[in-house]
């Protein structure tokens, strides 16, 4: 049906609030986490094994649903069990064969698996704690969720990505209904003013004043962009969130296109996310019908329509102009700016272009007010951040945190420390444009301007982890290894710049490096950061200027002492016997190149001229007798 | 259009609000190093190299592409602008060969000019380049991946001139190149071989074919009588690549030069024009009177013919078959002239000096081949090439005396120099056919300004009294192939009701031909126009018909324009040429 004032959608809600609560006390449910990732862990296997198993057991009367990714990679797949009045309780990571058993013990027999289970959900109209899973922790309990602030991941891994009307349940489309039956766009920019909230993509530019240019733009065409070319290694928080809650961000953009006067937009996704833009297909699909989306939206004057423009998986169209350029059927690459897309943007029309994360952010902060929305995070960060925490963490995943939270809880509150108990080195953030930041700086609260004073940036979400086994000059080259290669080739700075700075980085790594290289390395970047056309460019050198910062003397110790202290750079390590050696020719028979020899029960040693550095004999050598440095 | 203060360097200027930094600083009397900037083409603000300070903006602009703002203060000379401006051709430099000493644009190239400029003394950077093939299998260009910085010049010049988008950037990071579709030759793809890359490339990447070795060695061979011609346009072109002003009519002291680099003869194009004229005028009333295809179309300019025939096959009827004046004066040269001066055609080497490397192609077509198996022009060298020549030869160019051609073939009129500019053909025919159709009575005041100037298209309708009513023809000019196109639609379409349509694939004619003397830009363009229509002036035979040399020819060798011998000399036939391998490969 199709809605047509703030009443149809609230008896919308009403209904399948009400479907919600009879199926509540009578409906079994098994619930699947299907999102790229769960899919990737193998949650399609699962899916069949629950389905399977209910059909051997001839039980008809459970519903098998999917959800999006609720952020606990390292326990995907993750499978939901709903009992009728009891918590809806998670599994993880599960296999196929331990499908019967969670049937059988637990949605039939009511029993918790204890060693698979994760923790519990209360169900909305349940009372108080059910028994049967009186052991299994809330949510809220555990430590990857309990410093997590989940507004913009609200409805990820809850509600059925393909259901219109659990999103309008879960309080969708009140945001959309509030602004454009109640506000003026000047009176929506306003607000959006008042948030603070600033962009979730990089950058940082405060969200309402973006509106507000746009807005002030003249000209009766206008376009709203949705950025969702997620391309930072590492980062997938724009894929879960399209995944998992498209309708959240279809609102934020009919919000966003209200505001700014636009009748258009385009959601420019990465064809790489053919999940996200199946999801987003479809919900666009039911917008339209349900007339949230296309003529008169919710009855009013106001008209929109949204598509979709699959890139072709270039990490620069993620610059605002160079995504343009790509929507306009032209290879992607960035324009200089003034002017800027607020005034000539897409096909020349004003256009306003924001993250999936900052519009997911939207909906919310038209159905709580502005105010409420600034409460939360720090005096210049408002609102909370979504990171991909990955790396040598032992909980990947992805948690939204409110700003202003340490780099230190996130890292081992949320993410449960270090892999192995090793000793932390460093954290990336920001992707190839931000930079590493070291042990002494863990206490620095998150927002965008602490983070840019460390010599990082806020990016868009990853996180990567890294242990004492990182060496830095080889991190710095994996991300100038990315940029170069996801260069756009247009201005000078950037396409030959990042190739002679990986270069030089590899000179360093490879035992080449020179005294005055970290100079010469250095005066590049300077030139790269002020010359290049786009963020892309100019961003480029961060990471090599931001481990030179603070871990210089690892570079030192590359070129002056041809040494590499995490022992990584495979061109500077040298394997040793040590007097451990008993002589037991293990080594040596294992050796592919024939580089050791020795004589029985007495000490082996290797000739560093024929090793290739491959590390076998280390690997092979019962008693420790190999060292690597 | 409104004016902004910017204060760029402490001087304080008043431009137009819909300038650049870059063209504000030129008012300020500040040369800004540019290599992607042409003042022709979309700015695009690629290179880097013109980075300035914009007080109050975010870190450094490219001046070609910021905009100027009332109030705006700009500082062109800081110490972070000249090491920026450094490090961006230092960068270019390390991927470069760096072989300038036999580079075929040494002292001509403007990388090397930015780098001596900006006292550029080593490149800090060693490592791996980029090399790719050369690609010199056409006639015409010869393309060197390897010294292509890729400031985009001729991705524009072909897609905004010539709309025929040959070129582009391919890969991503250090690996972009920019290459034809597929990475086929020039001569798989659908180019015409204008050169208009060329004329527009900073470095040697696109070049004109050098064939003066094979012209030295022609001269230098005893057995060979060498004969050559020289195109309208190459006269007020020619002097700007020998130290001479824009505009310089050098016609004298060209004669002179190619006498002393050891031509036989040295003859005219323009006498050719002349007989193309007479042909093509004849054929366009022929065509009228007996109800052949119109519009007709004039077929003088190589790239055009290319275009067509590769663009819009089922139009070649519409195209005169008069061959152009250099494919003319080439049969004269294998034919009349042996002929008549009893020399084996064998022995005839016939070079031709053209503002165009589109020519290079023509005179490869097997259908201008008056004696089977001999091209009627052996050798097209560019105004380029000759003057590269006339250097080599160390001729001092500036101070030679001005001398005549050679004659019978050198005379010529007014009509035959304009030729060398959009609308000159039209002019020329114009004045011819007024003249047939209205008993020998010229067109009032000679000149028709109608079909003059820079304008893409210009239409015009001229009255012509014939016997005693008043017949009105309606013509179109284009110039470059993007207008050439547009034109070519509505004839396809049915729409064009002209009777006579000229088209020259070269933004304001052969005097911006792809061969001519680099930089070409507007105002050198305007320089060389107004030359020509000087000369035209200065010139007591303005019309075709009035050529004493070509009347002659008629006389005593050709007999009448349309008749048998022309037919079989002057005129030519054209094909379709498909470029399956595009197609196929799409």
């Amino acid at each position: 049906m199709a809605i047509k004032s703030l009443d149809d959608l609230r008896k919308i809600k009403t209904a399948a609030k009400q479907q919600a609560e009879t199926k509540r006390l009578s409906e079994k449910k098994v619930i699947i986490g299907m999102g790229t990732c769960g899919i990737a862990a193998g949650a399609r296997a699962v899916m069949a094994a629950v389905l399977e198993e209910l059909e051997k057991r001839n039980i008809h009367d459970v519903a098998v649903l999917q959800t999006g990714c609720i952020g606990m990679c390292q326990k995907e797949p993750l499978l939901d069990i709903v009992r009728p009045g009891e918590e809806r309780v998670t599994y993880g990571p599960v296999k196929p064969t331990d499908v019967p058993r969670i049937i059988a013990d637990h949605l039939v027999n009511g029993n918790v698996v204890e060693d698979l289970v994760v923790a519990k959900l209360p169900v909305e109209g349940n009372d108080g704690e059910s028994a049967a899973a009186k052991n299994v922790p809330y949510y809220s309990d555990i430590d990857f969720y309990k410093k997590q602030h989940r507004l913009v991941l609200k409805n990820c891994g809850h509600i059925n990505p393909d259901s219109l009307e659990e999103y309008i349940a879960a309080d969708g489309y009140e945001g959309l209904a509030t602004v454009l039956l109640n506000m003026t766009p000047q009176q929506v920019v306003e607000e959006m003013k008042k948030t603070g909230l600033r962009g979730r993509g990089g950058g940082g530019f405060p969200t309402g004043m973006k509106w507000s240019f746009c807005q002030k733009s003249p000209g009766p065409k206008k376009y709203i962009i949705c950025n969702a070319d997620e391309g930072d290694p590492g980062a997938f928080m724009d894929r879960s969130l399209l995944e998992g809650d498209p309708h959240a961000i279809l609102e934020g953009m009919i919000i966003g296109a209200y505001a700014i006067g636009a009748d258009e937009g385009y959601i420019y996704c990465r064809a790489e996310y053919p999940l996200a833009i199946k999801r987003l297909k479809q919900a666009i699909a039911q917008a339209e019908e349900a007339g949230l989306l296309g003529e008169h939206i919710l009855g009013t004057d106001f008209s929109c329509t949204l598509h979709i423009k699959e890139g072709a998986g270039a990490f620069v169209c993620g610059e605002e102009t160079a995504l343009m350029a790509s929507i306009e059927g032209k290879r992607g690459m960035p324009r200089p700016r003034p002017p800027f897309p607020a005034v000539k943007g897409l096909w020349g029309k004003p256009s306003n272009i924001n993250n999936v994360e900052t519009f997911a952010n939207i909906p919310y902060i038209f159905r709580v007010g502005a105010e409420e929305y600034a409460k939360l995070g720090t005096e210049k960060s408002k609102g909370t951040k979504v990171f991909a925490l990955t790396g040598k963490i032992n909980n990947t995943g992805l948690a939204e945190v409110p700003m202003g939270i340490t780099m230190r809880e996130i890292i081992f509150d949320i993410g449960g420390g270090i892999i192995g108990g090793k000793k932390f080195k460093a954290v990336q953030i920001g992707g190839p444009s931000g930079g590493c930041m070291p042990e002494h700086l863990l206490d620095t609260p998150i927002d965008y301007d602490s983070l840019i004073a460390a010599g990082a940036m806020m990016g868009s979400g990853g996180l990567v982890v890294m242990d004492e086994s990182t060496c830095m000059v080889d991190v710095a080259k994996f991300f100038l290894n990315f940029t170069q290669s996801e260069s756009c080739g247009k201005c000078t700075p950037c396409r030959e710049g990042t190739k002679r700075m990986l270069e030089m980085l590899e000179k360093i790594t490879d035992g080449r490096g020179e005294d005055g290289d970290i100079e010469k390395l250095e005066k590049l970047a300077a030139s790269i950061k002020a010359g290049a056309l786009c963020a892309l460019g100019q961003t480029a050198p961060n990471p090599i200027l931001s481990t030179l910062r603070y871990f210089r003397d690892e570079y030192e110790a590359h070129i002056k002492e041809k040494r590499c202290p995490a022992g990584v750079c495979q061109k500077l390590l040298n394997y040793k016997i040590t007097d451990a050696c008993k002589g037991c020719g293990l080594c040596a028979k294992n050796c592919p190149v024939s580089a050791i020899t020795g004589e029985p029960k007495q000490q082996y040693t290797i000739d560093t001229a024929k090793c290739i550095k491959c590390g076998v004999c280390m690997s092979k050598c019962p008693f420790k007798a190999i060292v690597r440095g | 259009m409104e004016l902004v203060k910017v204060t760029i360097d402490g001087i304080t200027v008043e431009v137009p609000s819909n300038f650049t930094v870059i063209e504000a600083a030129a008012k300020a009397g500040i040369r800004i190093p540019q290599l992607c900037y042409h003042p022709e083409l979309e700015k695009v603000g690629a290179c880097r190299v013109c980075v300035v300070e914009i007080v109050g903006g975010r870190g450094l602009g490219a001046a070609c592409v910021y905009p100027v703002a009332d109030g705006m203060v700009v500082h062109t000379n800081t110490q972070k602008v000249r090491e920026t401006r450094k490090a961006v051709v230092e960068l270019l430099l390390a991927n470069h060969p760096q072989d300038c000493l036999f580079c075929q644009k040494n002292q001509d190239c403007e990388l090397q000019q930015t780098a001596a400029d900006l006292g550029i003394r080593e490149v800090p950077y060693t490592g791996e380049k980029r090399h790719g093939e050369k690609d010199a299998n056409n006639p015409s260009l010869v393309r060197d991946p390897d010294k292509c910085i890729l400031c985009g010049r001729c991705i524009r010049a072909c897609h905004e001139r010539q709309g025929l988008d040959v070129y582009d950037y391919v890969n991503r990071g250090f690996k972009s190149i920019v290459q034809p579709a597929f990475g086929l030759g020039l001569d798989e793809v659908p180019c015409s071989l204008c050169g208009q890359c060329a004329a527009v490339c900073p470095t040697a990447a696109i070049c004109e074919k050098d064939d003066t070795e094979k012209v030295f060695a022609a001269i230098a061979d005893p057995k060979k009588y060498t004969i050559v011609q020289t195109a309208p346009a190459v006269r007020v072109a020619l002097g700007e690549a020998l130290g001479l002003p824009a505009g310089e009519i050098v016609t004298g002291k060209m004669v002179a030069a190619l006498r002393r680099l050891g031509f036989d003869k040295v003859f005219d194009t323009d006498f050719s024009a002349d007989l193309t004229i007479m042909e093509e005028g004849h054929e366009f009333l022929h065509r009228v009177t007996n109800g052949g295809v119109l519009p007709m179309i004039t077929s003088c300019s190589p790239g055009w013919i290319n275009f067509i025939e590769m663009k819009y096959p089922d139009l070649l009827p519409h195209l005169s078959t008069a061959k152009s004046p250099q494919g003319m004066f080439g049969a004269l040269a294998k034919t009349y002239w042996p002929e008549t001066q009893n020399i084996p055609v064998e022995d005839i080497y016939s070079v031709s000096i053209m503002p165009c490397t589109a020519k290079k192609s023509e005179c490869v077509r097997p259908q201008l081949q008056s004696n089977p198996g001999i091209p009627d022009v052996d050798t097209v060298l560019t105004t380029r090439e000759l003057a590269r020549m006339i250097k080599n030869a160390g001729i001092d160019f500036k101070n030679l005396p001005e001398e005549q051609y050679d004659s019978p073939l050198g005379a010529s009129t007014g009509a035959g120099v304009i030729f060398g500019v959009t609308g000159g053909v039209m002019e020329a025919a114009l004045r011819t056919v007024y003249a047939v159709l209205n008993d020998g009575k010229d067109i009032p005041g000679i000149i028709f300004t109608p079909v003059r100037g820079m304008e893409g298209i210009k239409e015009a309708t001229v009255d012509v009294p014939v016997n005693g009513q008043t017949v009105t023809v309606k013509l179109a000019v284009a110039h470059t192939l993007k207008n050439a196109k547009v034109l070519m639609d509505k004839v396809r379409a049915g729409e064009a009701d002209y009777h006579f349509i000229e088209v020259m694939a070269c933004p304001g004619g052969c005097i911006g031909g792809g061969g001519q003397p680099q930089p070409v830009n507007q105002d050198v363009r305007a320089a060389r126009t107004a030359a020509v229509y000087r000369d035209d002036e200065a010139n007591t035979l303005r019309q075709s018909h009035k050529n004493p040399d070509v009347i002659a020819l008629y006389d005593k060798w050709l007999g009448k324009p349309l008749g048998e011998k022309s037919h079989h000399y002057l005129h030519t036939h054209y094909a379709a040429q498909p470029k399956d391998k595009v197609t196929r490969a799409k």
